[in-house]
């Protein structure tokens, strides 16, 4: 009777130990193949040059101009996704408890938005500028960015809020706070961990996506001074470098996709690090 | 009143008038009911807590000792699914109708729940958090209260030295205390605890027993509670309710000796 439920486990473990360790083993595939190509492109240079003459075919310089870029848009786009996001990811939690269709239909539609896919942004961004008449430039790639990002940052951050005991929601209310305060002052604090998740995800999404840039940001070999100028970005470099004859441009593809897995790397770690030091003080 | 016609409604009326035996009441419940869709949770409730004393409310799970507690400091705002008829007078408020400052009249309430729920800041904060509420930004003047109530649920000597670690740290019985003393630095004037010591050891749960013996004589405190040796040891005043209606209530001593109904008489001989 026992050696069916002994197999029977056996089996469940070894197909959830087969699970995660190939998924680990992906990833360091990945970042293997990565290194391993771009490793002989991985020059200072390659981090501290921007494009210079005949850098396309061969030439000397680096990527320094997509870096800055990349940064530049994801940092733009994650700020503004922080000031859109806490805000209403609270409002789902606090001021809608009571309504609960409601906060249901506002939530699939921010799964809408998270589903959609970044051409979609891109083409849409695309069509504003030119009604608008404004030029592929920094701030058109901020802005398209955070439109892709926002609902990312707000169902992140929502999902943790809406694990939040009711007894701390009562705890807090009944000390006297208004909701306002108990969005602020305790909610956001014992949901900080998840605050944290939510802006490494968008940051990660927007500094990742090429579709989404491509038609609106631009590109330039030039460092963008002002909002109104082109900014090149890493996944854009990777592509344009990716589709060269040039096997050493194409190697330099892979140094820039191991730049932009450098800083998704760090990116998290941070993360990790804020999130354990900032919620030790919260209920578990 | 015609005293000709004793209808149930003014017969409760003049047992409330014989029950307050020269104790005005601090609470007073009127036709209160409370519906989660077709679901009549609490049944015309009409209650009148006296001021000073313990009042303990008993009843079978499920029959809406919490949902009482809820209506009485609004908390039944946060569930969508409440409907809620009736008044609740406190100290010449109507909480359930007043519709300005619904914060600054829960700050006349203190709340213990069932199990602690400390705020996701440290010991200090979590004492200073309503303190700041009332306005009170003086440092020593929050300095002092934090001591003074900590001191007053006995936590002052085990925390003083790690006032600025997490709360979350502290074991189940001092978070539990932890929340009484926040809870009486915003300066209520009414207790309602919530099986305050179902999740704590004999220990910690006599502790907050005797806390709550000194406690009365600044405030009243309503106590729900499953365990009957914890209401005969600090009720001054006995509510039972089932299935959403009070059906008995009056001095421990009569209530627990004679019960006069067949459903508290089970209640109190099956619970042994
Ligand atoms: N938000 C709600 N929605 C629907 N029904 C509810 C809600 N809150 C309480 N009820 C119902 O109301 C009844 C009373 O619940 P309540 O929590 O007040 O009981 P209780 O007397 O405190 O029980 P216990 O002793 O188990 O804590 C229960 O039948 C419960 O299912
Ligand atoms: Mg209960």
């Amino acid at each position: 009777m026992n050696w069916r439920k002994k197999t029977e486990e056996v089996v469940a473990r070894e197909i959830m130990r087969f699970s995660t360790y190939s998924l680990i083993l992906i990833l360091v595939f990945i970042i293997a193949v990565i290194f391993v190509k771009g490793f002989s492109s991985l020059t200072p240079d390659m981090v501290l040059k921007t494009p210079q003459g005949g850098f396309y075919y061969g030439g000397e310089g680096g990527v320094l101009n997509a870096i800055v870029g990349s940064i530049y848009i994801a940092c733009g786009a994650t700020l503004i996704a922080i000031i859109l996001g806490i805000p209403a990811a609270l409002y789902i939690n606090v001021s809608l408890t009571r309504y609960k269709r409601l906060k249901n239909i506002i939530r699939f539609f921010l799964d809408a938005l998270w589903g959609i896919p970044s051409i979609v942004y891109g083409a849409f961004g695309f069509t504003l500028m030119l009604l608008m008449g404004m030029n592929a430039s920094l701030l058109a790639g901020i802005i398209v960015v955070a439109l892709l990002i926002t609902p990312i940052m707000v169902r992140t951050f929502d999902e943790i809020l809406s694990t939040i005991p009711r007894g701390l929601h009562e705890a807090s209310l009944a000390l006297g706070s208004t909701r306002t305060e108990m969005a602020y002052r305790v909610l956001f604090k014992q949901g900080f961990s998840g605050f944290i998740t939510a802006v490494l995800l968008a940051f990660g999404r927007g500094i990742g996506d090429a579709a989404s840039v491509l038609f609106t940001a631009g590109y330039t070999d030039l460092i963008p001074t002002a909002l109104d100028e082109p900014a090149a970005t890493l996944p854009l470099a990777i592509f344009f470098q990716l589709s060269s004859p040039i096997p050493e441009v194409r190697e330099r593809a892979f140094a820039a996709a191991a730049i932009l897995t450098i800083i998704i790397l760090i990116i998290s770690l941070a993360a990790r690090y804020l999130s354990a030091r900032y919620s030790k003080t919260n209920l578990r | 009143m015609n005293s000709s016609v004793i209808t149930d409604t003014n017969l409760s009326e003049i047992n409330l008038g014989i029950r307050g035996n020269g104790h005005p009441p601090i609470v007073s419940v009127k036709n209160l009911n409370v519906y989660a869709g077709n679901h009549h949770i609490l049944k015309n409730i009409n209650l009148d807590i006296p001021k000073n004393k313990i009042t303990v409310l008993l009843g079978p799970s499920g029959c809406g000792k919490t949902t009482l507690l809820k209506c009485m400091n609004r908390l039944t705002d946060l569930y969508h699914e409440l409907k809620v008829t009736g008044d609740v007078w406190i100290d010449g408020d109507n909480i359930l109708k007043s519709n300005d400052n619904i914060a600054a009249l829960r700050q006349k309430m203190g709340l213990l729940s069932q199990r602690p729920y400390p705020l996701p800041m440290s010991i200090f904060k979590n004492v200073a958090y309503g303190i700041k509420l009332k306005g009170i930004y003086d440092k020593k003047l929050i300095q002092y209260n934090v001591e003074k109530y900590l001191r007053e649920v006995g936590l002052w000597e085990e925390v003083k030295d790690r006032l600025h670690q997490p709360a979350v740290g502290l074991s189940i019985g001092q978070q539990q205390r932890l929340c009484l003393a926040r809870g009486l630095a915003v300066r209520p004037q009414i207790i309602l605890a919530d099986e305050p010591t179902s999740a704590l050891d004999p220990i910690s749960s006599k502790i907050i027993e005797n806390l709550f013996k000194e406690l009365k004589k600044n405030y009243t405190i309503i106590l729900v509670t499953h365990v009957l040796r914890q209401a005969v040891r600090l009720a001054d005043h006995v509510v039972f309710m089932s299935y959403g209606e009070i059906i008995e209530e009056g001095a421990p001593a009569d209530l627990f000796k004679n019960p006069a109904t067949e459903k508290l008489r089970e209640y109190i001989y099956d619970g042994n």
